[in-house]
């Protein structure tokens, strides 16, 4: 059961984490990431801007979906990431894995989260109170935690299905 | 050809996309690139880094020098930040 989804409107995270229990998987596992009060000097943030790539996004997901379910023995993944703009503590992305352990859900989640940031093509601006815009650039740890998951595959995924 | 920006991309060129006739033409995206920034102070400004910029031909992610035959879809953006 996959769910992957590129949308403007909030979602029920309740909702998508109880169609995935309803795999019969038995672990469930998520992360939901939200805009942010404060930018990181804490300069406070009016809300967040996100572009995507409409041609490309869909695609892109589906191969990130499929290389999860391969790499952790997934029953189910659910993909839901916010475009527009969007006001503090509202959530922007939803990441969550059915398995039939803890372990590799959880793990699943890791992986997801971290491909979301660089690469798919999603792109960030922070919006001041003053309503001047500033896009983001990626930060080289985030690049540097992308990387370490492709570099430890395959090695990393026989581990798994032993 | 159509060529599409985003983010700060398309904030600088003005524009989310334009159509080149067939009287353009460009061996790789970087020649691409240089034929583009003539085309106004926005281009000029939105291309001035090339080492923050990335591109995609026909939905591939491709280096500033590969080839782009007879492209339909070239992209440019700066690297993604999602999540």
């Amino acid at each position: 059961m996959n769910k992957l989804l590129i949308t403007e409107a909030p979602f029920d995270a309740g909702a998508e984490l109880a169609s995935l229990a309803a795999t019969g998987a038995g672990g469930i596992a998520s992360f939901i990431g939200a805009v942010r009060a404060a930018d990181e000097r804490g300069a406070a943030l009016a809300a967040l801007h996100l572009e995507h790539y409409p041609g490309l996004t869909q695609a892109a997901l589906a191969r990130l979906a499929e290389a999860a379910t391969m790499r952790f023995d997934l029953a189910g993944v659910v993909i839901i990431h916010r475009v527009g703009r969007l006001l503090p503590g509202e959530m922007i992305v939803l990441a969550a894995t059915a398995s039939s352990h803890r372990g590799p859900a959880l793990e699943a989640v890791g992986f997801i989260a971290d491909q979301l940031k660089t690469a798919i093509p999603f792109w960030k601006a922070e919006e001041l109170p003053d309503g001047t815009k500033q896009w983001l650039a990626p930060k080289a740890a985030d690049e540097a935690l992308a990387r370490n998951w492709l570099e430890t595959w395959p090695a990393d995924a026989n581990g798994h299905k032993e | 050809m159509r060529v599409l920006y985003f983010a700060w991309l398309r904030e600088k060129v003005g524009l989310a996309e334009e159509r080149l006739g067939p009287e353009v033409s460009a061996d790789t995206p970087r020649a691409l690139i240089a034929l583009l920034r003539a085309r106004s102070p926005g281009h000029e400004a939105a291309f001035a880094e090339l080492a923050r910029i990335r591109c995609v031909v026909d939905e591939t992610l491709c280096p500033l020098d590969a080839p782009l035959l007879d492209a339909r879809e070239v992209a440019f953006f700066p690297p993604f930040t999602g999540g």
